[in-house]
């Protein structure tokens, strides 16, 4: 069955605007959240040069004032979070991998999909348009704590924290109609023949975080709707002159703030688990373990949620049952953590840039996590807390996520996504060149953090614990590390756009891989595949004994 | 190891203090050995002509046991991260040792202000010393603070005495404290409260019982005349103490 004659060719602009195709939508996604990553890290370099080099004038932006610093940070936050490690991360990997892996020629619903980029992209630019508004942006920090964010004559952004409230509600929206559909499309469209032990672990990552997410969005949205109410009808649900409680947005907030970190994190597990496998030539060891210990994860991440309300003023007892469940949850992702490296074994490694961007991944991502042991017992948290340490024990888990984990997909599958070969050695460069400046970063992060650094100050001259030029030196030594880190992303740019046209030709599988996407043309026609693939295995045989190629694809009968 | 980042000036910043050096010890010694596992591994069988990879499931007993047993070492370090941290929690944040003084500390945009009590030793009496930005206070004299806030959420934090407690409008917390090192500290606010979050600073100051007296009466309001004996029915225990020490 040729799918040529029934896609007939739409135009440009009903093509790459009004498509349906999931791998169109993908790379809507993923443009949106480069481009809206372009803007979360230009904030970072602004509010890190006033860090740096205080009130001094930042090329490109001007001075940094306190309500601009505020507004600065916020939205750094919000945008990397919601804007670009979820589209990124969930929504293209999630739309162009799960209909090629699953051996289909697109999501269960087409338009749905279509509706939930459309929806996304509104939330960006309602987003963007509080830059344009009297009094600016929100700056009330991204977890937009009440009654700073209620009271517009508390926060003097009346008008951006309304829309910043509206855009993430939007993005709650375009996000809940994705999930639904990542999730219906594996249950419903796999291809003949593949077994639920049997679906790439990236895909099952991608599904188990949209669940996450479905499953613990639904009080956020209840309190965005309360918060809104509070801010332009003057209702009180969180103003305790009126009987309302301002810990009940904290709640609402963190019950789904919390799991989000795991909504990302799994599906740049995910990634790495694909490319781990790929280049070391391996079986994954243990997936069945893997996938247990994601379950494990999933269900553990909704009852954490207090850890970050220690000191919030809620009854102390309580901190000592989330004290628990926060080191509980270490197990299961140590476990993966064991997993991932135990693959290693016995493998014959190739360290191709996909590949040590994994590795990487794995290597940072340890350090994230250890060091959130210090904040997730209670004892050492009441003095961690809010302070540069916090900073820098979740930038070493998103950057490995966001960033690291992101450009190991991106190099991975941007042969499939654009049919040529990235240059290996702008790979190689660009590579060291973001993950030593990262470290070089948030290292002295950690030391101003146990040196008492609070976070959300635009300048410390009036504490004068925080005044010592030993913190102010580390402060420089992080914001010059970002500079670096931010110039090596024009080489990542550069080899992005000049390989479209002058990359090596990839061919249909470049990497010797054995999922279904490989089976397909590099780039994948509209339909995917020219013949709907039946499928007879797991999607890690490698090194097969017995065997003269080292590894056997999921389609190929035995 | 924090002290060297910062000076320890409560009795508790030591718990805090020890529980952070255990935590390090633990996942340090585990992130060293898995990171280096996992070089070795990226040298020990990275890509060679003519060697063939092995083919591991990971689901048998020999192969799962090298998951196994680092995953109950790891509970085993977790519990042990674990007790001593709720311990820690339990003594700083559970229970509250009697007091010898009290003192109400009140947060607004961007300011910290304090209300203790006069010659008296009785809070909420005529005269009380109210004052902006600077708390003074006896060393080795374990205080109660009543915590509140006018208006949005702030957090009090003395960095120095590893003691932070957010501020909610519409609630009164009470903590405690003991300071055990003259000398003056920073006090921040560590939760976003509006364009002024980083001028919400203040001072404060442990001085010696001498002194912390002499600065009682130079502060005291002159129109109450003689401290007085606080009467039977106070409701502050602590300040009774106080009172009979002195």
């Amino acid at each position: 069955m040729s799918t040529q004659v029934e896609h007939a060719d739409p135009g440009i602009f009903k093509k790459y605007f009004f498509s349906t195709d999931h791998k169109i939508i993908a790379m809507q996604y993923l443009f949106t959240g480069m481009a809206m990553a372009m803007i979360g890290g230009f904030f970072a370099y602004v509010f890190r040069m006033q860090l740096g080099f205080p009130n001094q004038y930042v090329p490109g932006y001007g001075i940094v004032t306190p309500g601009k610093y505020n507004a600065l940070v916020t939205m750094h936050g919000s945008i990397m979070i919601f804007w670009v490690a979820m589209p990124v991360l969930i929504a293209a990997f999630g739309n162009f991998l799960i209909p090629l892996m699953l051996g289909c020629d697109d999501m269960a619903f087409p338009r749905i999909n279509r509706l939930s980029y459309q929806i996304f992209l509104l939330s960006a630019l309602v987003l963007l348009s509080s830059f344009l508004v009297k009094g600016g942006p929100f700056g009330g920090a991204w977890t937009a704590y009440p009654p700073l964010s209620a009271v517009g004559a508390y926060n003097l952004t009346p008008i951006g924290a309304t829309l910043w409230l509206l855009a993430v509600a939007l993005e709650f929206v375009a996000f809940l109609l994705g999930g639904i559909n990542f999730t219906v499309t594996t249950m419903n469209s796999r291809a003949p023949g593949m077994k639920m032990y049997e679906i790439p672990l990236v895909v099952w990552m991608i599904v188990l975080a949209s669940v996450i997410f479905m499953a613990s969005v639904g009080p956020l949205v209840a309190g965005a709707i309360m918060l809104l109410f509070d801010q332009t009808m003057s209702t009180g649900f969180f103003d305790p002159t009126r009987g309302g409680d301002p810990l009940l947005w904290q709640h609402l907030f963190w019950f789904f703030g919390h799991p989000e970190v795991y909504v990302v994190l799994l599906p740049a597990m995910g990634i790495v688990a694909e490319i781990v496998a790929v280049f070391s030539r391996k079986k994954i060891f243990g997936y069945k373990t893997v996938l247990y210990t994601t379950w494990a994860v999933g269900f553990l991440s909704f009852v954490v949620w207090a850890h970050h309300q220690f000191v919030a003023g809620i009854d102390p007892r309580m901190a000592n049952i989330f004290s628990v469940t926060t080191l509980l949850i270490s197990v299961p992702v140590t476990e993966m953590v064991f997993l991932y490296i135990a693959t290693l074994y016995g493998g014959s490694i190739h360290l191709d840039t996909p590949m040590l961007w994994a590795l990487a991944f794995i290597a940072e991502f340890m350090i994230g996590g250890v060091t959130g042991i210090f904040l997730g017992s209670s004892g050492t948290d009441i003095y961690l807390h809010d302070t540069y340490f916090l900073i820098a024990h979740f930038h070493y888990t998103f950057v490995p996520i966001a960033i690291i984990a992101v450009f190991a997909g991106l190099t991975f599958w941007y042969p499939k996504m654009f049919g040529r070969m990235l240059n290996e050695t702008l790979g190689k460069i660009h590579f060291w060149g973001t993950v030593i400046p990262f470290n070089v970063i948030f290292i002295p992060l950690f030391i101003t953090g146990i040196a008492g650094d609070q976070r959300r100050v635009y300048n410390y001259a009036q504490f004068a614990e925080q005044s010592r030029p030993a913190l102010q030196h580390l402060r420089t030594t992080s914001t010059i590390a970002l500079l670096v880190m931010l110039s090596f992303q024009l080489v990542f740019l550069f080899n992005f756009i000049w390989s479209l046209r002058n990359g090596k030709s990839a061919g249909a599988n470049p990497w010797r891989s054995t999922t279904l996407e490989w089976t397909v043309p590099s780039p994948p026609p509209h339909g995917n595949f020219s013949e709907m693939p039946t499928v007879y295995r797991g999607p890690y045989e490698y090194g097969l004994p017995g065997r003269a190629d080292d590894f056997l694809p999921q389609n190929v009968p035995d | 190891m924090l002290e060297r980042y910062l000076t320890a000036a409560s009795t508790y910043a030591h718990w805090i203090d020890y529980q952070f050096l255990l935590i390090a010890v633990l996942v340090g010694f585990w992130l060293i050995l898995a990171e280096a596992v996992m070089f070795w591994l990226i040298f020990k069988f990275r890509a060679k002509d003519g060697r063939p990879t092995q083919y591991i499931t990971g689901e048998e007993k020999h192969q799962t046991r090298w998951i196994t047993i680092p995953h109950v070492l790891v509970i085993l370090c977790d519990l042990v991260i674990i007790v001593p941290a709720i311990m820690v929690w339990y003594n700083i944040k559970q229970v509250l040792p009697a007091p010898d003084e009290t003192v109400r500390v009140i947060g607004q945009q961007w300011a910290w202000s304090f209300q203790q009590a006069g010659p008296d030793g009785v809070l909420d009496t005529a005269d009380d010393i109210r004052a902006v930005g600077e708390l003074h206070v006896k060393v080795n004299t374990t205080y109660h603070f009543e915590l509140l806030s006018r208006d949005v959420v702030h957090s009090f934090s003395v960095p120095a005495f590893r003691l932070k407690q957010d501020a909610l409008p519409g609630r009164t917390i009470i903590g405690w404290f003991r300071p055990n090192r003259v000398g003056t500290y920073d006090i921040q606010c560590t939760q976003m409260c509006g364009i002024g979050h980083a001028m919400m600073a203040g001072r404060i100051i442990v001085e010696t019982q001498q002194d912390h007296a002499a600065w009682l009466m130079r502060n005291s309001n002159p129109a109450v005349g003689e401290p007085r004996v606080p009467p039977a029915s106070a409701t502050n225990g602590g300040s009774t103490m106080a009172e009979m020490r002195r």
